[in-house]
């Protein structure tokens, strides 16, 4: 009877061809995220309004305005009186204010002949964005300490992602989080519909075992992943510019694996629920969130409570997301994460088996 | 051989007793009609007979095969229209019968002449979507699809529910047409005035089989003189007659109320004892399967 298994996926496809509506969803998804997370969601600074205020403008101050203007993070919005630093602050034309001690120079030059005063220089930052307000104050500082002191200075070298550029670090949270969506909240939601519509009891009354049903039903979505992976490569490299200089092969391979998981795990919420609106609420709920807060895609996992830590380790997306930020971003090949491929293909058998188990041909 | 034999078969639903001992046989090539209000636990007899569920005692068996032991076996062997529209309505008519054959591992073409009589109707409409057809044109197809794979054993749930009355007699013509094939069809339906229409029927109420026989031989079975009656307020006629000597039972039945008597009532009689209900009226009728379902009922 094997004949009629390419007459199931057709069928199938059919289905989802026919939905135009959530096609192009699934199809857009991607592209919108990515879109979002590259460019308008970023945790990078960029564009910060600076004020500076100076009693006098004197040569020290003026060549460290010059450096701030020319520095392309930061813009200069001219000098104010330092009575005005609250209303500027408070009307959002700046971002942080910058003032000079009136002993500025005096005090880098005594600085500069190892005399140990340390000049003055105070930040006052709007700190209403918790993370630009960090990121912004740490920048000044290392920039103006160049100026201020000889002593002691640092160079750092960012590696693999030197300008710190966020959406290198969201592709793979994105990924993570868009298989699932698209493999398991969609196969479940069509094996429910069916369960749902009185067809599923006509498919369990004839002689095809439905498990064959169930995989015929995974293909189409296989497919369908397949492209949304290539979308979200070629995005990744061609408009957000994330390197891949580990090979694409690799970053593809580990994908297709969880692909297989992220079916499985549709599988085995179908296998549970027997409306279309709880399918949707468990893949959503008891899916999504585990990814969005527990996988390091938001947070760094190392950051997180003990117990959460413990709880992130059987969330298949931390393993996958983990490995594929190596591989992205550090270059690594994937023999590197082999032990992320073992998890997840681990993982991958453990909810196939159980959800296979699970499913029954029978209706109780 | 009997097509369907069922013995002691019973089901429940955690306390709710949705079958309860039944039994009975169904011949090879009868049509056999299963009519009984809902919850009368027609709907848990068929996901017995198609193996989706498990009873809880007894036995069943179709076409020899048991429904527990070699319920693999009868998956192939019987066509099954479950009592709400089970095709799916974004694939169109003809996607839909190819999609039920390949299930079944046949072409369209090899059981076209069985399924035809019935496809043909529909078939001007092969390219529309199953979920924008009319209640009877979804019903051909459905049933168009239960054939496909030219079963031994029919089993349909409720097919004429929530569908015209014209479709409704076109449908069991088409059923009475399979017989000739020698296709065993056992149906449910809540309607009795489709009952004349199978060769034998049973009446089931509250998950027991309250009486089988042929149609006719059902209303036989009611031995007692019945009439049906008459007034301008009816309301008020059901309790006055209720109350009448010689009345075991009276309730409405369309335009009429049927009363159903014993030997001591005398037609004559009741007219004169209740001259001042206006209107009153009363006549003789034929009993119908549906007073003796009552009947039967109110045992």
């Amino acid at each position: 009877m094997k004949g009629n298994f390419g007459s199931f996926v057709k069928k199938e496809s059919l289905h989802i061809l026919r939905d135009r509506r959530t096609m192009l969803v699934v199809m857009l998804i991607p592209v919108m995220l990515m879109s979002l997370f590259g460019f308008a969601i970023s945790t990078e600074v960029n564009d910060i309004n600076v004020a500076v205020v100076a009693p006098q403008r004197t040569d020290g101050i003026k060549d460290a305005v010059k450096r701030l203007s020319q520095n392309s993070y930061f813009t200069f919005r001219g000098y104010i009186n330092a009575d005005d630093i609250d209303k500027e602050l408070r009307s959002g034309n700046v971002n942080a204010v910058i003032v000079f001690a009136s002993d500025y120079d005096r005090r880098v030059a005594q600085a500069s002949q190892g005399v140990p005063v340390a000049p003055i220089i105070q930040l006052i930052v709007d700190a209403s964005n918790v993370n630009t307000a960090g990121a912004a104050t740490a920048y000044m500082q290392n920039m103006l300490s160049g100026a201020e002191s000889r002593q002691a200075m640092f160079e750092t070298r960012m590696l693999f992602n030197p300008q710190m550029k966020s959406a290198y670090n969201f592709v793979p949270g994105i990924m993570g989080l868009i298989f699932i969506l698209v493999c398991a909240m969609m196969t479940s939601v069509s094996i429910v519909r069916e369960k749902e519509s009185g067809t599923m009891e006509v498919l369990l009354v004839s002689p095809v075992r439905p498990i064959k049903i169930i995989f015929a039903k995974m293909i189409p979505y296989f497919i369908i992943s397949c492209i949304v992976l290539a979308t979200i490569l070629l995005l990744a490299r061609y408009l957000l510019g994330v390197p891949m200089s580990g090979g694409v092969a690799g970053i593809f391979s580990l994908s297709l694996l969880y692909l297989m998981l992220s079916l499985s795990l549709g599988l085995l919420v179908s296998t549970i629920t027997d409306t279309q609106m709880a399918a949707l609420l468990i893949s959503a709920m008891v899916m999504m969130m585990p990814i969005l807060m527990l996988s390091g895609m938001l947070f760094p996992i190392e950051n997180l409570p003990v117990f959460f830590q413990a709880l992130s380790n059987i969330v298949p997306a931390r393993w996958y997301i983990d490995a594929v930020r190596k591989m992205m971003i550090q270059g690594e090949p994937i023999t590197v994460v082999w032990q992320n491929c073992v998890i997840l293909l681990v993982m991958t058998i453990t909810i196939l088996c159980i959800s296979l188990k699970k499913f029954n041909d029978k209706l109780e | 051989m009997n097509a369907i034999e069922i013995h002691n078969l019973s089901k429940s639903y955690g306390k709710v007793h949705a079958l309860k001992d039944v039994s009975f046989e169904v011949k090879q090539g009868e049509l056999f009609g299963l009519i009984g209000p809902d919850g009368a636990g027609k709907s848990t007899l068929f996901r017995l007979l198609t193996t989706l569920i498990a009873p809880d005692s007894g036995s069943a068996s179709l076409n020899g095969l048991d429904i527990v032991k070699d319920y693999r076996s009868i998956r192939s062997c019987v066509g099954y229209m479950p009592g709400r529209f089970s095709l799916y309505p974004d694939l169109t008519v003809e996607e839909n019968l190819q999609f039920f054959a390949a299930l079944f591992g046949v072409t369209v073409e090899e059981s076209y002449e069985l399924v035809a009589p019935i496809y043909r109707q529909i078939e001007p409409f092969r390219k529309r979507r199953a979920g924008k057809l009319s209640g009877g044109m979804k019903q051909k197809l459905a049933l168009s699809c239960a054939l496909i794979h030219r079963p031994k054993v029919l089993l349909l749930d409720e097919p004429t529910t929530g569908v015209d009355a014209v479709s409704r007699s076109e449908f069991w013509e088409m059923l009475a047409g399979l017989k000739k094939h020698g296709i065993t069809i056992l149906v449910s339906t809540p309607y009795m005035d489709e009952a004349s229409r199978c060769d034998r029927i049973a009446l089931c109420n509250e998950g027991q089989i309250l009486g089988i026989d042929t149609p006719n031989g059902i209303v036989q079975g009611f031995d007692s003189p019945l009439y049906g009656i008459k007034a301008r307020n009816m309301f008020a006629l059901l309790e006055t007659a209720r109350n009448a000597d010689g009345v075991t039972d009276c309730y409405p039945f369309g335009e009429w109320h049927h009363i159903v008597t014993d030997g001591s009532f005398n037609p004559d009689m009741f007219i004169r004892e209740f001259e001042r209900i206006d209107g009153l009226e009363i006549t003789p009728v034929e009993p119908t399967i549906e007073d003796m379902f009552i009947k039967l009922m109110k045992r």
